[in-house]
């Protein structure tokens, strides 16, 4: 057991920290529009976007550790995102290099590695959200299209993207659920699509709802065979697990909520001298702990050639679990003060804690509940009886 | 970076697990709870044969020269079988002298402990739950080169058994005036009494002190200097104690997921209802999640001394708490059957209660987490 990385390791580490002390520098604004297109060519240009992709495809060939000492340097500078096509980085694009033909790499890798659009997730329809593989948005083969019909629901960025990548029923009596869905990669300004918008209860409306009447769908963007969209979708969630970085981002929440408290009175006494003010905070660090370490572990599983699976449904559940418990936290520090809506002058730090306090679902729903969490753990680690 | 285990550690993992599965099974575990001296001299005979007793023992003074990460593997495994013992007291024991001890001490002292001839345990700590210095008050008189001691010590693990304790003196009224040194049972004036416990496999008492004299040759490093020795005794005291809530933990847990696969109500195996599955399921994370710890904190005993305090602290805090609602879940998922004598869920339980307040609970290490974090 050593925590130690190598020396090339450590090269690496020092080369990220040179690159981030000469292309992000103390004070740089994060959110000013040409030095992001700048960082993003610089980035793309070392080939950390993508990172751990085959180098054929346009990636970085990196390993999994050494990504994690990317993730970790950028978190601690706080620097922008590698790549700004957040669901293709993620899902989308792995599952291309997967399954994909080689016609799909070359039409879809570069462009998601250059950022140059937005692309949507179509799996959740009203009447299946859970129950994904009950899904009902019907795919017809006719000819050499796929004529779609249906709808989806809660698909974030869909006013926004130019792709979306979905899952459609093609065989409608299937021997299991499973079988008979496939995934399809549809141009969002297609014939037949219609969005709206859903705004959700901090104000926001980053997630909207899909219309799809009779929209052709070419069959060579289909992604993997037909009927094997739920494997697809199984691997693509499995491709961006180990874990570590979300934790970065929580150390330094953990932190943004020690200074908070420090500014903050409870009961016209600093609020670190109350005891349950300080046992609350150490429980949160202590929690946040657990997910690095449980991640460092896992990760070891993966490079020893172990695939993980299920094991990731450990930390998502102490992700949904401090996002509630924190956001409410910072309330309870606010106090009354608390009351004051985000964006107002009125509201400490611009508000951003009653914000945070209200976009919990983001991680507790979003990508599967706790209780669905819960019961994967229960039956494909533990192995009780299905549902 | 690896965090994992290496194959010998495996290896040593499933030479014990083996041992206690075939040498002692929970009918066995039972008995020697119920003996007088509780444990059974005839095993530790044996663990001392295997090597294990004297595991993080210099191989020059006759021990196998391993270190934390290792003992965790056998702890876990002492915890999974509730293996009724003093292990961990003997331990702590030796890594007091290993630590503070000069030469000759630990030629006096370490074969004995680790060829089992010899039980150690700590005697630091007179009031309830002051992990500070300010929790020994004991003082020394001086008689030229010697210590009279006169005083109780209570909280003493494996009073019953040990030969040898360790015991923690004032020097004076300083808040670090402190020392230690071995005493040996048979000593004039030393007292040690074993009390009922709330966990049988466990046994717990106190040290009485009446006039006793410690020579020079019997104190451990410099009188006066001890606490820092004492501070990280008791950070390895509440690892030890963490390493075996893993096994504990783990044990209860898979016992519990058995009996809800075999247990049938309403027509189906209990494990098929959420109400089942769920807690389950929670007790899944939760020792993934102190496993992760205790197994980070050992290796910074062994590796990074720097980062101890926090990880040992946040290892305990968090074990502490989670391992008592396991034990808890454990009886009520088990239905009446759980609550009664025969069946071993509630030996679990009973172990969570113990391991609460042993070598500090949870409010003392969050306490100590929230300091170290700049609060
Ligand atoms: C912010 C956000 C972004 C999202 N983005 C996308 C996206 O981009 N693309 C997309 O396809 N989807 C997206 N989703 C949808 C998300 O995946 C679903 O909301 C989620 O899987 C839950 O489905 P549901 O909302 O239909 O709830 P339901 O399945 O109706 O569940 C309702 C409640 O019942 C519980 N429940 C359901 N079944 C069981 C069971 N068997 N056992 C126990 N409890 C159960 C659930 O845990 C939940 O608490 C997003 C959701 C959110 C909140
Ligand atoms: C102190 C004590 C005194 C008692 N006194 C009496 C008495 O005087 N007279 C008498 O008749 N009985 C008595 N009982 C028995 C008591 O009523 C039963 O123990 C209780 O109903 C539970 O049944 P069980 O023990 O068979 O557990 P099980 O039914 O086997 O349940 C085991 C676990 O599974 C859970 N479970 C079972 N079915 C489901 C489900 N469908 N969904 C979710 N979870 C489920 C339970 O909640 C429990 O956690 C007593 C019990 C105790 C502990």
């Amino acid at each position: 057991m050593h925590f130690n990385f190598n020396e090339e390791e450590e090269k690496f580490r020092d080369e990220v920290r040179a690159f981030l002390d000469e292309n992000l520098p103390e004070g740089a604004d994060r959110h000013d529009p040409v030095f992001l297109m700048e960082w993003n060519a610089k980035v793309r240009e070392k080939r950390w976007v993508g990172f751990s992709w085959p180098k054929e495809v346009g990636g970085g060939g990196g390993g999994i550790v050494e990504q994690v000492i990317l993730k970790e340097e950028m978190a601690k500078r706080r620097a922008p995102a590698l790549g700004t096509c957040f669901m293709g980085l993620a899902w989308v694009g792995p599952s291309i290099v997967q399954y994909g033909t080689e016609e799909q790499k070359e039409r879809f890798i570069p462009d998601i590695l250059d950022g140059k659009y937005q692309w949507c997730t179509g799996y959740s329809e009203p009447d299946y959200g859970s129950d994904l593989a009950s899904l009902q948005c019907k795919g017809v083969l006719e000819g050499d299209e796929y004529v779609v019909n249906g709808q989806k629901i809660w698909t974030s960025l869909a006013m926004w993207a130019e792709w979306i990548i979905l899952l459609v029923r093609t065989d409608p009596k299937p021997a299991v659920k499973h079988d008979g869905i496939t995934c399809l990669l549809v141009k969002m300004d297609s014939p037949g699509i219609e969005r709206r918008p859903i705004q959700n209860m901090s104000g926001g409306s980053m997630f909207a709802e899909v219309f799809f009447n009779d929209v052709r769908v070419p069959v060579n963007n289909r992604l993997g065979a037909e009927g094997q969209g739920w494997q697809v979708t199984i691997s693509a969630l499995a491709n961006e697990r180990s874990g570590i970085a979300e934790v970065t981002g929580m150390i330094r929440k953990l932190e943004e909520l020690k200074e908070l408290a420090r500014k903050t009175n409870k009961n016209g006494r600093p609020a670190t001298e109350d005891t349950r003010v300080r046992g609350r905070i150490a429980r949160f660090e202590a929690q946040i702990e657990a997910m690095r370490l449980n991640g460092m572990r896992y990760l070891t599983k993966q490079l020893k050639g172990e695939p993980l699976s299920s094991e990731t449904s450990v930390n998502k559940l102490h992700r949904a679990e401090l996002e509630v418990t924190m956001g409410d936290f910072a309330l309870d520090l606010l106090g009354s003060t608390g009351h004051y809506r985000a964006g107002s002058d009125a509201a400490v730090d611009g508000g951003k804690w009653q914000t945070g306090a209200l976009n919990w679902p983001d991680v507790v729903i979003g990508g599967g509940t706790p209780n669905i969490q819960k019961n994967i753990i229960a039956e494909r680690i533990l192995g009780l009886p299905k549902d | 970076m690896n965090f994992g285990f290496t194959e010998e550690q495996e290896l040593l993992r499933s030479e014990v697990r083996k041992f206690l599965d075939d040498q002692c099974p929970m009918e066995q575990v039972r008995k020697i709870m119920e003996s007088e001296s509780g444990y059974s001299a005839e095993l530790w005979t044996q663990l001392a044969e295997l090597g294990w007793l004297g595991l993080t023992i210099p191989e020059e003074y006759g021990g196998a020269g391993l270190g934390w990460v290792d003992l965790v593997v056998l702890l876990e495994e002492t915890g999974r079988s509730l293996f009724p013992s003093p292990f961990i007291s003997t331990t702590l024991t030796a890594a007091a002298i290993l630590e503070a001890g000069n030469d000759e001490q630990k030629k006096a002292w370490l074969p004995a402990l680790a060829n089992g001839s010899a039980i150690g345990t700590l005697a630091l700590l007179e009031q309830v739950d002051v992990l500070s210095a300010d929790g020994i008050t004991l003082l020394a008189k001086t008689d030229g080169d010697d210590f009279i001691l006169t005083g109780e010590k209570s909280f003493v693990n494996d009073a019953g058994a040990a030969t040898h304790f360790v015991v923690a003196f004032r020097t004076g009224e300083g808040a670090e005036d402190l020392g230690l040194a071995v005493i040996e049972r048979d000593a004039e004036g030393v007292n040690a009494q074993s009390f009922p416990g709330i966990d049988q496999t466990k046994r717990v008492g106190s040290l009485s002190l009446e006039n006793v004299r410690v020579a020079s040759d019997a104190v451990l490093g410099t009188a006066g200097q001890a606490w820092p020795l004492i501070s990280r005794l008791l950070d390895r005291g509440a690892i030890a104690v963490t390493a075996e809530m893993v096994g504990a933990a783990e044990g209860a847990l898979y016992m519990t997921v058995q009996f809800a696969k075999d247990r049938i109500q309403f027509g189906d195996p209990i494990g098929r209802y959420q109400g089942v599955k769920h807690p389950l399921a929670e007790m899944y994370v939760d020792v993934e999640s102190f496993k992760s710890m205790v197994y980070y904190a050992a290796w910074t005993i062994d590796e990074s001394p720097g980062e101890a305090e926090r990880s040992v602290s946040l290892a305990k805090a968090y074990a502490t708490d989670a391992f008592t609602r396991i034990g808890i879940d454990g009886v009520q998922l088990h239905g009446a059957v759980g609550y009664t004598a025969e069946y071993d869920i509630q030996l679990y339980l009973k172990r969570s209660k113990w391991a609460r307040p042993m070598f500090g609970d949870a409010d003392h290490h969050y306490e100590r987490v929230a300091s170290l974090g700049g609060l």
